[in-house]
């Protein structure tokens, strides 16, 4: 399994042509209590950089994007009642989405977790 | 409530040392840097001003007094700028009323106070919006006859406890509030500071709105946050508690296009100036009270759990855009999204089936009764 960080603040967790992905626990600080995420559908393609799902505070509704291009293949659905998952256990519980990697290099340009913790220090 | 996006230099309040210790998530507002929310979070912030007291620091607002020979005279001057009841305002009493435009259009909203003191014979306490404060001056000095002055307030914060436990608070620090009624104010010594205070707010809870010597505004502020049942709170919760209330936010869902009365707030204009006019757009207002407004603003709820933001297109049964949200987000008290917006007449009464458009997908929708949560003033 490798674990890997975006500049956009979500962290991708591979194993064999999988990707877990979620947002950082930075990130889940910086947006507040999470009350709505929606997520892709099942099968959906997203290309890396574009949109994957929606995360919304009280106050803002805020895009995230998809790590890695590919098939979405699973989602977290436990998310719609308890979006709060998200804020409690953002690197585990509270992950978003499963993608079926289209081309691994993507991952070479991600950070790991020592660069990111420099990255948002 | 949008945020500056601009380069420019923020202006602070006095309370911002304080603001930056309690951790407070600072963000440019209306040209200040305003705290949004404080570690615990606008959810916890929220619900601890509906169960208990939120302090939230307004000394953004723009505060100015009218001076005048007499209150006929200051009254007269100010109501030929809108449409509210000036001249029957009692000694110690608030009103809320809007400056409107020529076309009957809203240039902001604010609250005006006739102070009790008889030594004050002749002005006007009034409380404006920030993002309107520059356009309201000009307003007020170009508006207002010679004989009537406008003196900007710089050297006073504004301190607003909202919350049931307010009036306990307030009591544990000076001579007591338990007699003041909702939109009364007058002068009071709390915790020694001598400060202008109403029974008023923007959370549709009993509060108080507290006008302090700037240089006293952190202390007071701290004594007030050491009360155990006071915490401090930032924009985010006081957008959403007072659009759970019902109430209107400048800029988004009143501004010079709309009119009170397409607004709601038919209810600020009394009967003596509804009949007798005198006031930027009457034309429109008083036609609009005769025959009715071609739209209003209305309470929405989405029926999932998707929020609704401003901007939000809203269509009706054959998917044409027929208005859209002004406010919109997440109600913490309701537990689901809550949104305000304007629609045709025909599509306002409580109930109707309206959809909306929330990125790219219909969302179904209905009107509701506003405010969402009921309020709990003090009568």
């Amino acid at each position: 399994m490798t674990l890997k960080y975006t500049d956009d603040h979500e962290w991708v967790s591979v194993e064999g042509d999988t990707a877990t992905f979620g947002i950082t626990n930075h990130a889940q600080e910086q947006l507040g209590e999470l009350v709505y995420v929606e997520l892709p559908a099942v099968g959906a393609q997203v290309t890396k950089g574009g949109d994957a799902a929606v995360v919304e505070s009280v106050k803002a509704a805020s895009d995230v994007f998809a790590p890695i291009s590919g098939e979405v293949v699973a989602i977290n659905d436990t998310l719609e009642a308890e979006p709060t998952k998200v804020n409690e256990d953002p690197e585990g519980s509270g992950w978003l989405a499963k993608i079926k990697i289209s081309d691994a290099s993507e991952m070479d340009s991600m950070m790991d977790a020592d660069a990111y913790a420099k990255h948002t220090g | 409530m949008s945020e500056d996006t601009t380069d420019t230099p923020l202006l602070t309040t006095p309370l911002d040392k304080l603001h930056v210790s309690l951790g407070g998530r600072m963000v440019g507002f209306a040209g200040y840097s305003m705290p949004v929310q404080y570690p615990a979070g606008i959810v916890t912030e929220h619900n601890h001003t509906r169960s208990k007291a939120g302090l939230f620091d307004v000394s953004h607002m723009g505060q100015c007094w009218l001076k005048g020979d007499s209150h006929e005279a200051v009254a007269s001057a100010l109501e030929k700028l809108l449409p509210g009841e000036v001249q029957a305002l009692e000694p110690g009493r608030t009103r809320y009323t809007q400056f409107t435009n020529q076309d009957g259009g809203i240039i902001d909203d604010l609250m005006v106070t006739r102070p009790i003191d008889p030594a004050d014979a002749g002005k006007l306490y009034l409380v404006v919006n920030a993002s309107r404060k520059d356009v309201d001056y000009q307003l007020l000095k170009e508006g207002l006859d010679p004989s009537v002055t406008l003196e900007p307030i710089e050297d006073r914060a504004l301190i607003a406890l909202q919350g049931p436990s307010s009036e306990t608070v307030i009591n544990s620090l000076s001579d007591g509030v338990e007699d003041m009624a909702f939109m009364s104010s007058h002068s009071l010594k709390i915790a020694g500071i001598d400060c202008w205070i109403s029974r008023s707010g923007y959370s549709g809870e009993d509060g108080f709105e507290i006008s302090v010597p700037s240089e006293s505004a952190s202390s007071l502020a701290e004594q007030l946050l050491s009360h155990p049942d006071v915490i401090a709170c930032g924009l985010g919760a006081r957008d959403s508690l007072r659009l759970e209330a019902g109430l209107c936010l400048y800029g988004n869902d009143i501004d010079e296009t709309t009119s009170p009365i397409e607004a709601g707030l038919i209810w600020s204009i009394s009967k003596r100036r509804r009949e007798a006019g005198g006031f930027p757009g009457e034309d429109r207002i008083k036609r609009e009270i005769a025959d009715g407004a071609k739209r209003k603003r209305v309470g929405i709820l989405p029926g999932g759990r998707a929020p609704a933001r401003d901007g939000t297109e809203i269509t009706n049964e054959p998917g044409n855009v027929v208005g859209k949200i002004t406010s919109g987000g997440f109600g913490p008290t309701l537990g689901g999204p809550v949104a305000m917006g304007y629609v045709p007449t025909e599509l306002a009464a409580v109930g109707t089936s309206l959809n909306l458009m929330v990125r790219g997908k219909t969302l179904p929708a209905s009107v509701a009764k506003l405010p969402f949560v009921p309020p709990n003033f003090k009568r």
